[in-house]
């Protein structure tokens, strides 16, 4: 085969194999969302679950959500930001900053049921929280918190030498140029990292089911448990609930997740265009 | 002063990494390694037999490392391919406009949660396997197609960024000799950025290794050992997450042992990638 001829081939494959993956994610939404969508109505969205799930909305489910994701972005944000900082600003590479970065990336990588064991063991049973908001927000918390340590250090670090300079050259001590040069010109690039673990927060399973619980009640305490929208469709469709109110119930988790990237991805686009002024 | 104490601040914010990371690995160890000692860590890891509420119960792991490995093989079959075409389309051919619409587009592959992916398997993919090949449907081979694509998102950023990264010199001394984009593509700029795609597989199958909620509801969790892709079967992750809710004494122990080997598992992929990732782009011509 001529080499035109080959090039023509594996082009051809590299094209089909991107089409596939647009083509994928376009049938798992759409499918969700064409069965999901004629279940959804106000009641959904504002009732409470009854027999099981099987009638009534979801209610419940997303304020548990809602609650388990800001409990969770409370904890992780001051700690992932904070650590950011010191990683760039108050030290040098060393050996102590390298084995920081090698905890967080090995932290990344621990799968959720991991966090779901450790939560189950440490927060709920031996802190006796018991399954609830408290302990499922801080499982989650320690989770996502690799994902805003690194977007801060990356956005930190885009932030020109010469606002570090200027500040200091005006008197100003390390802590007050962070605050007044470094953070508000990095702000945007450490939103995103919050957001995208807000989504992550949101799709996350197995490391809530074991530590926030199943309850379908409204909270009243961040003692209480909850149910979030991505385990009540979990038990809907693994314990053959009802199918229709999966589907509903998945299209509002989907939405919520395509609301969150869209947030995020428009904050990149503008992130971007601030780096191409600035450079 | 209060310079000096925010300075600490930060540093203790700093070693919170480290502590979770301390704090998670001692306690799922001391919750599940006098297990493994009772039992004897052979016994557990080749035992066939998992019965752990039978008089006397029995705590062999090994179909759980079987399916595992099943799964995690066949989601990189699927997944490498497919992954690393996404990112040499994303670097060498994708016109700038269809670029900007696909880097989103992948991160919300990356953002769909796994239980909806599960369900996809469970009641899409799963029916269509049982009409075209036999076989109960949930099976091996439903986790794994499923799977692969799961991981996608993982395998496509760091191979695209490994791709990225390949010297304009060497992309333009390869064009230069003559060769056709393709030959420089599959002959130099694939290879050069090789540490990096192979630090993305690895991570990517950290990920399918890890995968629980959408394995459960798809592999069909047969204890038996499957023989053929289109059996059912149970991961290590699987059985945690189906038995964890209701298990208690020795039973949540071996639970947490079959977390321990896990961990095992992730950590030293972990440490691989970390080791790939660090190897610069021109190791042996920048020296």
């Amino acid at each position: 085969m001529s080499s035109a001829r080959v090039q023509r081939l594996a082009f051809g494959c590299i094209w089909a194999a991107a089409i596939l993956t647009i083509g994928v994610l376009a049938l798992i939404i759409g499918l969700i969302v064409w069965r999901g969508l004629p279940s959804i109505s106000w009641e959904f969205l504002t009732g409470s679950p009854e027999n099981l799930g099987r009638d009534g909305g979801i209610l419940p489910t997303i304020i548990g959500t809602m609650v388990l994701g800001l409990v969770a972005l409370l904890i992780a944000t001051p700690l992932g930001i904070g650590s950011a900082i010191y990683l760039t600003e108050y030290t040098y590479e060393s050996r102590f900053t390298r084995a920081i970065r090698f905890c967080t990336e090995s932290l990344a990588g621990v799968p959720s049921i991991i966090f779901g064991l450790f939560g189950f063991i440490f927060f709920v049973t031996y802190l006796q929280m018991g399954w609830s908001i408290l302990a499922g927000g801080l499982t989650l918390a320690l989770m996502v918190l690799p994902t805003i340590i690194r977007t801060s250090e990356e956005a930190i670090r885009t932030v020109p030498q010469s606002y570090r300079d200027v500040s200091y050259s005006l008197g100003a001590t390390r802590w007050k140029m962070v605050t007044t040069a470094v953070l508000p010109s990095a702000l945007p690039g450490i939103v995103t990292g919050v957001i995208l673990s807000f989504g992550r927060a949101v799709s996350e399973t197995a490391a809530v089911i074991f530590t926030a619980g199943t309850a379908l009640n409204v909270p009243t305490s961040i003692f209480s448990p909850v149910r979030t929208m991505a385990v009540h469709f979990y038990i809907l469709a693994v314990e053959g609930i009802s199918l229709e109110k999966a589907y509903a119930t998945g299209t509002v988790l989907i939405v919520t997740v395509l609301l969150i990237n869209v947030i995020a991805s428009s904050l990149i686009t503008r992130l971007v265009r601030q780096r191409v002024r600035r450079s | 002063m209060k310079e000096r104490g925010i300075g600490i601040l930060l540093l203790l914010a700093a070693l919170g990494a480290l502590i979770a990371l301390g704090l998670i690995t001692y306690f799922i160890f001391q919750a599940g390694v006098p297990l493994i000692a009772r039992v004897g860590l052979w016994e557990f890891l080749s035992g066939m037999r998992w019965n752990p509420t039978s008089k006397p119960p029995q705590f062999g792991i090994l179909p759980m490392i079987v399916g595992s490995l099943w799964l995690t093989v066949g989601a990189l079959v699927i997944g490498v391919p497919l992954g690393l075409a996404v990112a040499v389309f994303m670097v060498e051919l994708a016109p700038p406009q269809l670029a900007m619409v696909m880097r989103p587009a992948i991160q919300l592959l990356a953002g769909i949660p796994s239980v909806i992916y599960g369900f996809i398997g469970l009641t899409l993919l799963a029916p269509l396997v049982r009409a075209a090949f036999g076989g109960p449907g949930l099976s091996v081979l439903t986790g794994a197609i499923i799977l692969g694509f799961m991981i996608l998102p993982t395998i496509i950023a760091i191979s695209e960024d490994a791709i990225r990264a390949v010297p304009l010199a060497i992309r333009e001394g390869a064009l230069a000799l003559g060769s056709s984009h393709w030959q420089a593509i599959s002959g130099v700029i694939l290879p050069t950025a090789r540490s990096g795609i192979i630090a993305g597989v690895i991570l990517g199958m950290g990920r399918a290794l890890g995968e629980t909620m959408a394995v459960i509801m798809m592999i069909g969790n047969s204890l038996d050992i499957p023989t053929s892709p289109l059996q059912p079967a149970t991961t290590l992750t699987s059985n945690i997450g189906l038995e964890l809710a209701y298990a208690s004494g020795p039973h949540r122990e071996a639970l947490f042992a079959t977390g321990v080997v896990l961990f095992i598992f992730i950590m030293i992929l972990n440490a691989l990638a970390t080791t790939f990732v660090r190897r610069p782009v021109l190791s042996r011509s920048s020296t």
